[in-house]
């Protein structure tokens, strides 16, 4: 059967929709997440929906439903314990080695279909329901909106914390909202590449695009833009290639373009470095 | 109790006493828990006048500027600036960090920094708009950072970055600009031209400056008066009043000697002072290294304060 017939069908079409919302927020909040360096949150709460997604197995049946509750606990977490930048990754990890746990043992508790558990840790994009869907739609509109508000003092705050505090920006308030986005973006987009892929998404799309541009605005385009193009790509290839699960798709199509970036980049810097030193005032400057 | 040491022209300031005061500090003090920083502070600061504060780690200097940037609240006494209780984002004062290292993978050009210091700390996403873009290039134009203010943040030099600090600061037009260590980790010629800038824009627009440094020689020709901090107690006046072995052993408590060698003032015995001799006895270096390292955890201690 080919890729049109797919495409007809509401399983496909369901994941598609939810593949590029997902892709969308991914690539918008990738570049703060390099910017703030905060790979390891994005590690973290992305396996703990592993264990929300557990509990919502067993209290009603949704993992979906779970894992959105508990990822706002566990950004709650995340930011009350680590206050102070250096405490943050310690935190992380003992909320996560916890958190693990936790989820094992609900996981144990419950006798449903074993293949719910792999989808969590690994993805299963392909069974959607309806609901789920409007409950993704909504909470990827809620994270737009959110980050459309934050942009500007969430830029200020991640390159330039001391002058953000000084113009009166509220960097922990700021860091705090942004944080309860990332923790839900992160759970969206889980329930497509997995929890264990989930970098493939909210960093590696964000990763190239620093390599192409240095205007903040232009490596948030390129972002999205590459999130989708992986996202969806790599749907789309597992719906015509269909014994390989899309996430290994998606995450194989996120690596090649962070690939080609890096190689675009590398004559980008030669040539930005041999223009700087062309003009003779960086010239002098550099000379210091 | 801690008695201040103060100048014959306390805190008047020497130029244009009939216009009101740019900033006005009266009997101000500021305490982190137990630990009092400075007391029964004032002074007022006229348009175009220019303040050095000085003082050893851990004084309070950097407090200074945040309570004047309404960052920090006073343990008593009144501020004002512009006649008018300091707040955050106001665009009355100009803020000039020191300098620091940006990663040069950092997608953020310098034109993009000093945009920031213009509206980054509104709530929405930045609309191209003309006018703003004009302002931004014309501040970047007043410092002259046109041809790298295009170039990644992270592979500019310390000077470049601290003019762009500068355009990033004037863009809302100060009266006045509070400057916290920008010479810091900057070559003599590159302080130089950013002590100039300052200077220039003080002439030119009458802003009044409060700069916060270590190092008092690059400043020290264009210094209205000093403001000297020393562990809860302080000093104002004139370079030569303040700037005495007299005035400054007693603000120490101890002896220190200040030597004037062509212009340059060097002062010798003051603890954690970046200003102090360059060589001297085996006995100073050690007794110098102890308050170091003390002054280094009080110093951090109050920037730990500031954060909570």
């Amino acid at each position: 059967m080919g890729l049109s017939y797919y495409l007809h069908q509401p399983f496909a079409q369901h994941a598609l929709i939810a593949g590029t919302l997902v892709a969308f927020i991914s690539g918008l909040i990738g570049p703060f997440v390099i910017t703030r360096n905060m790979a390891f949150a994005v590690h973290g709460t992305a396996e703990l929906s592993f264990t929300g997604a557990a509990a919502g197995l067993l209290v009603s049946g949704d993992p979906v439903a779970g894992a959105l509750l508990g990822s706002l606990v566990v950004a709650t977490a995340f930011g009350t314990l680590g206050v102070r930048e250096k405490e943050r990754d310690a935190a992380i990890g003992v909320v996560l080695a916890f958190g693990l746990g936790a989820g094992v043992f609900l996981l144990s508790r419950y006798h449903g279909f074993a293949s719910a558990a792999t989808n969590i840790l690994f993805g299963q994009i392909f069974g959607i329901a309806d609901q789920q869907l409007l409950l993704l739609s909504l909470v990827a509109l809620g994270v737009l909106i959110s980050m459309a508000v934050l942009y500007r003092p969430l830029l200020f705050a991640s390159v330039d914390p001391d002058v953000a505090v000084a113009r009166g920006v509220n960097t922990r308030l700021v860091g705090l909202l942004f944080l309860y986005v990332l923790a839900l973006t992160v759970t969206e987009a889980a329930q497509i590449v997995g929890t264990l892929l989930v970098l493939s998404l909210a960093i590696t799309p964000a990763a190239a695009a620093q390599r192409l541009s240095t205007r903040p605005a232009a490596v948030t385009v390129v972002s999205v833009l590459f999130a989708l193009i992986a996202c969806d790509g790599g749907l789309l290839a597992s719906l015509r290639f269909g014994n390989v699960k899309a996430s290994v798709f998606v995450t194989a199509f996120s690596f090649v373009i962070y690939l080609l970036a890096c190689l675009a980049s590398s004559r980008l810097l030669t040539r930005r470095r041999t223009l700087r030193s062309a003009s003779p005032r960086a010239a002098r400057g550099r000379a210091s | 109790m801690i008695t201040s040491v103060r100048s014959d022209a306390t805190g008047t300031p020497p130029t244009a006493p009939d216009q009101p005061p740019v900033v006005s500090v009266r009997e101000a003090a500021l305490r982190f828990g137990d630990r009092q920083l400075w007391t029964d502070l004032s002074l007022d600061l006229a348009a175009g006048e220019f303040l050095t504060v000085l003082g050893p780690n851990g004084s309070g200097k950097t407090s200074l500027l945040k309570v004047l940037l309404g960052l920090q609240p006073l343990a008593a006494g009144t501020v004002q600036v512009c006649g008018q209780r300091p707040r955050q984002g106001s665009d009355v004062v100009g803020y000039v960090p020191q300098q620091k290292s940006f990663d040069p993978t950092l997608p953020l050009r310098g034109r993009d920094l000093v945009r920031l210091g213009l509206d980054g700390h509104r709530w929405g996403m930045p609309w191209p708009r003309r006018s703003d873009r004009d302002k931004v290039e014309q501040v970047i134009a007043e410092v002259g950072a046109q041809s790298y203010a295009g170039a990644p943040i992270g592979l500019l030099s310390g000077g470049e970055q601290q003019r762009l600090r500068i355009a990033q600061a004037l863009l809302g037009d100060p009266r006045v600009l509070l400057c916290d260590e920008p010479l810091l980790s900057l070559d003599l010629r590159h302080q130089q031209e950013v002590t100039d800038l300052i200077e220039d824009r003080r002439r030119r627009a009458g802003t009044a400056v409060v700069f916060v440094t270590h190092e008092v020689n690059p400043v020290l020709p264009i210094t209205d008066r000093v403001l000297y901090l020393v562990g809860g107690k302080w000093a104002i006046g004139t370079p030569d009043t303040v700037m005495t072995s007299q005035r400054l052993s007693e603000l120490y408590g101890a002896e220190v000697d200040v030597l004037r060698v062509r212009g340059r003032l060097i002062v010798i015995g003051a603890p954690d002072s970046a200003h102090s001799e360059p060589a001297g006895s085996n006995h100073h270096h050690l007794e110098h290294d102890q308050h170091d390292q003390h002054d280094q955890h009080d110093e951090h201690d109050e920037h730990d304060e500031h954060d909570r």
